[in-house]
């Protein structure tokens, strides 16, 4: 009997080193809307990014176990804090993916600063991530208001649109769009001669639409997001806004609300995106298999799941552990990171990833091949260029 | 040239326009309502979805079967009609006797359901809807650039709530369903078979949200959302005219367009609150509305 309990014991032994040898648990929390409005360009599209980011890491073969859970934070700060809560506490989860909506992701970076997790921000589009809240566990990884603000404004202000009217969202975002690309504007020689806050959300346009046309702006830039950008600019071109030459710069604009537009009311509309399916033979293969999955192609935000996920993967593969967040964010900023969609990646002090922006503009009708076929390539914005530069109290690699 | 709070009056006669071709969707939405609340007793809160899904009938229609605008026009209130009177058979008509609470939290629930379902089918980012070849361009009113299409809204809305008015009011069609609704024991005694007019009268309700939604596909985005947003301004529009009242949804819904039109000028923030505004003043001077009569 004794003999029998000390072989069991030696060999629970052996099966816990054989464990440990085995490999990291690794827990991925992919938090999104799933419902709403951005449900299209994050949702489950996001969910299944980061699942081919394990596939194409080959997670098991360098012995990482990796888990990926997901949920709906209906754009709620309150729900989005309660879910990360309980993932951190009870779950086990080492790092949230995604996080769109800006004040549900930094409700997020606040609380998984103090959990010690990471905070890989795909979706969302506020500068303060980085900057007023930046946080050591917080890697913003897709886009910012100011990369598109340095895109779109800069590239519409030097082709010659001086003067500017803003119809913005009105809420925190909208204004914050508003206020970056109204500097970019003023930096390179343009005006503002005027602006107006629209109720969020909106159905109907064409009062502020007609507002924007009677102020003899050369650009309407539409600093709001989702629907009320596709109702503002169907509108447009009904009201011959558009046709009658003035042109509408769509600051946050994502390939899937091209694809509901339709090419013949969206061309020729100038965007700014960190990626594009049809880009090289790299992301089309990428797409590809995302289309085959998923029945759409894929955003810049859920390509940036993708490419977050597999710099976390490498990171913590190089720690050798994903408990402590703070010290795989650490590890994530002294690496450099190369995949087929973003290419090569770097990311700085305050959490903020570095990687070239493209300048799009929407294809015709004639030019376009098929329901996806949508952008023209105009330019490409470095990193450096694209995003604001670091706030030494942000930078957590000198702390 | 005189000027009106610094507004030239180009600008104003612009807006107003618009705001009339507003008041053409709030008009014939807030009537399907009123009919059904006025003959049924039921608030229907699925108007919302069944506007929704009129649009996104008319968008099946034209890329599943290649039925284009006009056809769609006729057929998809009429398959959401259809809808409704399934819904009505099903469910509705075992609610009748109960409260009003439990219709309305029925058509609520059934809301929710509708677009949750539409949601998961077609996403949220919305599906684009030409406006017919015929109907495309403009006039250049001098104040304004009319799109044809706008215009044809406002002409084809005002002719259903007329149509609509004058077969309730003025035909013996419209006396037996207001008889109905008072009294239905004994207009049921008379020989009138009062569940089917009832049925009847909710799927013309619901059909004329359908037409609404065929309407707004080629202006709005047609996305699973773009009833609730709308739904709630139009519950707003028919407690400030009068619950049941036919004519005051009608004018109530132009009226209000206007308003709200006319506030997108002077103050755009409050723009999506004024009618919530009008709502309590109206509520707190007049409880039944403006054109309702006192209970």
């Amino acid at each position: 009997m004794l003999r029998k309990i000390a072989f069991g014991t030696v060999l629970g032994a052996l099966g816990a080193t054989t464990a440990l040898a085995q490999g990291i648990d690794v827990k991925l929390g992919v938090l999104n809307d799933r419902s709403g409005v951005y449900a299209d360009l994050s949702g489950e599209g996001s969910v299944v990014a980061a699942r081919m980011a394990v596939e194409d890491f080959k997670a098991a073969d360098k012995g990482l176990n990796v888990e990926i859970i997901s949920a709906d934070h209906q754009n709620k700060p309150d729900i989005g804090s309660n879910i990360a809560r309980q993932w951190y506490d009870q779950d086990g989860v080492n790092a949230i993916l995604d996080v769109p909506t800006s004040s549900v992701a930094l409700a997020v970076a606040d609380i998984t600063a103090e959990k010690n997790g990471v905070l890989i921000d795909s979706g969302a589009g506020s500068t303060a991530l980085t900057r007023e809240q930046c946080r050591p566990t917080t890697i913003h990884w897709t886009y910012d208001t100011a990369a598109l603000a340095t895109g779109t404004g800069a590239a519409m202000t030097n082709a010659g649109g001086k003067k500017w009217f803003f119809l913005t969202a009105d809420y925190a975002f909208g204004h914050s769009l508003e206020e970056n690309t109204a500097a970019v504007v003023k930096e390179n020689g343009g005006e503002v001669v005027g602006q107006v806050n629209v109720p969020f959300p909106a159905q109907d346009f064409s009062s502020f639409l007609l507002q924007a046309q009677g102020s003899g702006a050369d650009v309407i830039g539409l600093a709001n997001a989702g629907g009320d950008t596709v109702n503002a600019i169907k509108q447009a071109s009904e009201f011959g806004i558009t046709q009658a030459g003035q042109k509408l710069a769509a600051l946050l604009f994502f390939v899937t609300d091209v694809h509901a537009l339709g090419a013949q009311t969206a061309q020729g509309l100038s965007l700014t995106e960190a990626f594009y399916w049809d880009q090289n033979d790299g992301t089309r293969e990428w797409s590809k298999r995302f289309f085959d999955t998923h029945g759409a192609q894929p955003t810049m935000v859920q390509a940036g799941v993708y490419s977050g996920t597999m710099a976390y993967l490498a990171a913590v593969e190089a720690v050798g552990s994903a408990e402590d967040g703070k010290a795989v964010a650490a590890k994530m900023k002294e690496m450099e990171f190369e995949d087929a969609l973003f290419g090569k990646v770097k990311v700085r002090g305050d959490g903020r990833a570095l990687h070239d922006m493209y300048l799009f503009e929407v294809k015709s009708p004639d030019q376009s091949e098929g329901e996806w076929d949508l952008y023209n390539e105009i330019s490409k914005i470095s990193g450096e260029e694209a995003f604001l530069p670091m706030l030494d109290e942000c930078d957590f690699t000198k702390m | 040239m005189f000027e009106l709070l610094g507004i030239p009056p180009q600008v104003l006669l612009g807006q107003l326009l618009l705001g009339l071709i507003n008041g053409s969707f709030y008009a014939v939405l807030s009537l399907g309502l009123a009919v059904i609340f006025g003959l049924l007793n039921i608030i229907n809160f699925a108007h919302g979805a069944l506007y929704m899904m009129g649009a996104f009938v008319a968008w099946m229609l034209l890329n599943y079967l290649g039925i284009g605008y006009w056809w769609a026009l006729i057929l998809a209130p009429l398959i959401t009609g259809a809808f409704g009177i399934l819904l009505e058979r099903t469910m509705l008509s075992r609610l009748y006797h109960l409260d009003h609470l439990y219709g309305l939290l029925l058509t609520f629930g059934l809301a929710l359901i509708i677009q949750g379902l539409f949601r998961n089918y077609y996403g949220i980012s919305g599906l684009p809807y030409r406006i017919p070849d015929l109907l495309s361009g403009g006039n250049n009113l001098g104040f304004m650039f009319l799109p044809n299409y706008r215009a044809w809204v406002v002409v084809a809305s005002a002719a259903i709530c007329f149509g609509t008015w004058f077969m309730i009011e003025k035909t013996r069609l419209g006396a037996y369903l207001r008889a109905a609704t008072e009294n239905p024991v004994l207009v049921g005694a008379f020989g009138i078979n009062v569940p089917l007019l009832i049925m009847l009268t909710y799927g013309f309700g619901v059909a004329l949200a359908g037409f609404a939604g065929v309407l707004a596909a080629p202006i709005y985005s047609v996305n699973p959302n773009m009833g609730a947003d709308l739904i709630i301004v139009v519950f707003a529009v028919v407690v400030i005219g009068g619950m049941g009242s036919i004519m005051g949804a009608i004018l109530t819904g132009y009226m209000l367009g206007l308003v709200e039109g006319l506030t997108r000028v002077f103050y755009p923030e409050g723009s999506a609150v004024v009618i919530f505004v009008i709502m309590a003043i109206v509520l707190l001077i007049k409880p039944e509305g403006l054109f309702g009569r006192a209970a």
